[in-house]
């Protein structure tokens, strides 16, 4: 479980987040959602550790990360697995040993054994037969499913992605999210996604918090997304004549 | 930001460099890159333009020294100090500065710009030990001897342009060579190399490694690092000069 209190973070005079709570369970896709500039990528970097934040604890199962020893902080980083934006493979190496890396740097397995694991994650995302393949030689979406793959291949507790779904076309963004719910669900893993993609919201949203300003705005299920009051959530996720159809549909069904 | 904090920055990432590799293993292998990468990938140019410039100082010293009075072994002499004193150790450093410093920053510079160092920092890896520190090794393990390559292909440079041009005879020319050979000249040429070498691995690094933005801005960065290198490398070659020849 992942506990958020009080978080603040800032760049120079400008403040980013402006205090956010927040808690996410573990086997639960967690979706971050709200509009381009409200925070969302400086609180999952927060998250991850690549900011620190200025005020506020974020704690892991009750460690909290900033009061980390160096070996500790070392533990904590190989429990986390990242999937970015763009993937960010490395792109000298191979799709096999972009999955090893992590293997590689902390694990003391034999090179068969890192291989096995390795078979075993890339056939999990579906991607046999890739192993010698470039990053460049592959589509975003199979990107994705190897950046899931290195993400995953260490066991981790705890999942980030940030906008799994930018660049996908709908089918392979279904894909991508469907296949995140089942590994989450599978590996009882907390899972905190990033996003503005309301197909997702909608498809994998078990818990969802919205931010606005810096601050959150808003935190349910996406059922209750569908019968919020909250202005700033129907404003943001119903923009589009389709969500509005579909909510007015969702609220006569449950009437 | 102003020229104090980028020094100090620099320095401050070179604190970040200089830790124990993570895994051994995982580092020699990026050091054998690295070897392949900076250094046998700079052979083919460092040869090329070793064997014409020392060709073409030869002929020049052989054209202005046309006083029946000097001897004409002096021409393999003079070519032999030039080269390596100066053409081989800094004017091979500064070609290295561009065909390979701009190579060291758009690589990390991209990796930035992709997060492929935010992703290797998420693993908990010391990314800039990681990149930066097989480079650094490679650099000051390879260029002496490529940098020696170069001296041995301009010398010989020399005598095949006299030889083919008639302009001077190639006994005396190695007469020349032999006159007054004195090993400390290339100490001090190897100790230039070295010092070369670290700020051609350095300075590109910095420029990559702290990029911010995207494509322009890496583009812009990898022109900046060719200039900052070669800056520092004559200023630096001053300062070796003053030290290890007066």
């Amino acid at each position: 479980m992942i506990e958020v209190k009080d978080l603040h973070k800032g760049f120079g005079d400008v403040k980013v987040l402006k205090g956010i709570s927040a808690t996410f369970h573990p086997g639960k896709t967690n979706l971050i959602i709200g509009q381009s500039g409200s925070g969302k990528t400086v609180f999952l970097k927060s998250l991850i550790g690549l900011h620190t934040p200025e005020k506020g604890t974020i704690s892991f199962d009750g460690r909290i990360n900033t009061q980390f020893t160096q070996d500790q902080k070392q533990q904590w980083r190989q429990e986390i697995g990242m999937v970015f934006q763009g993937s960010a493979l490395f792109d000298s190496q191979t799709v096999e040993d972009n999955v090893m890396f992590p293997l590689k740097m902390f694990t003391t397995k034999s090179e068969d054994e890192m291989l096995e694991r390795v078979n075993f994650v890339l056939n999990r995302v579906n991607l046999e037969n890739s192993n010698k393949k470039l990053p460049a030689e592959l589509s975003g979406g199979m990107q994705k499913r190897v950046a899931i793959a290195r993400a995953i291949v260490m066991n981790p507790k705890y999942l980030f992605c940030d906008e799994p779904n930018s660049g996908l076309d709908p089918r392979t963004a279904i894909v991508i999210d469907n296949l995140i719910q089942e590994i989450t669900d599978e590996y009882k893993i907390t899972t905190v996604i990033n996003t503005h993609d309301m197909n997702s919201v909608m498809e994998i949203g078990e818990k969802i918090v919205f931010l606005e300003n810096g601050k959150k705005a808003w935190e349910g299920t996406s059922d209750d997304m569908f019968k919020t009051d909250n202005e700033a959530v129907v404003s943001f996720v119903y923009s589009s004549n389709l969500f509005k159809k579909v909510r007015e549909a969702y609220l006569r069904e449950t009437k | 930001m102003n020229y104090i904090e980028h020094i100090g920055k620099y320095f401050l990432m070179l604190s970040r460099v200089f830790r124990k590799p993570q895994r051994s293993k995982v580092f020699y292998q990026a050091f054998m890159k690295e070897v392949e990468d900076l250094g046998l990938k700079s052979l083919g140019i460092i040869m090329f333009i070793s064997f014409f410039i020392g060709g073409v100082i030869a002929l020049q010293t052989a054209l202005n020294l046309d006083n029946p009075f000097i001897p004409k072994s002096l021409v393999g002499f003079a070519a032999k100090r030039s080269i390596i004193l100066e053409f081989a150790p800094t004017f091979c450093s500064i070609i290295l500065a561009g065909k390979v410093g701009s190579y060291i920053t758009s690589s990390i510079g991209t990796m930035r710009v992709t997060e492929q160092i935010d992703a290797l920092e998420v693993m908990g890896i010391n990314s800039l030990n990681h990149l930066v520190l097989p480079k650094i090794l490679a650099a000051v393990f390879f260029y002496p001897f490529l940098i020696s390559l170069g001296m041995f292909l301009g010398i010989f440079g020399g005598w095949t342009a006299g030889v083919l041009s008639g302009l001077f005879n190639g006994l005396d020319y190695i007469e020349g060579i032999q006159l007054d050979f004195k090993p400390f000249l290339l100490f001090y040429a190897i100790v230039k190399t070295l010092v070369f070498a670290f700020l051609i691995a350095t300075v590109p690094s910095y420029h990559g490694y702290y990029v911010k933005g995207g494509s322009i801005a890496v583009g812009r960065a990898s022109t900046q690092s060719v200039v900052w290198t070669t800056i520092l490398i004559v200023i630096a070659n001053y300062f070796l000069t003053q030290m290890l020849l007066t």
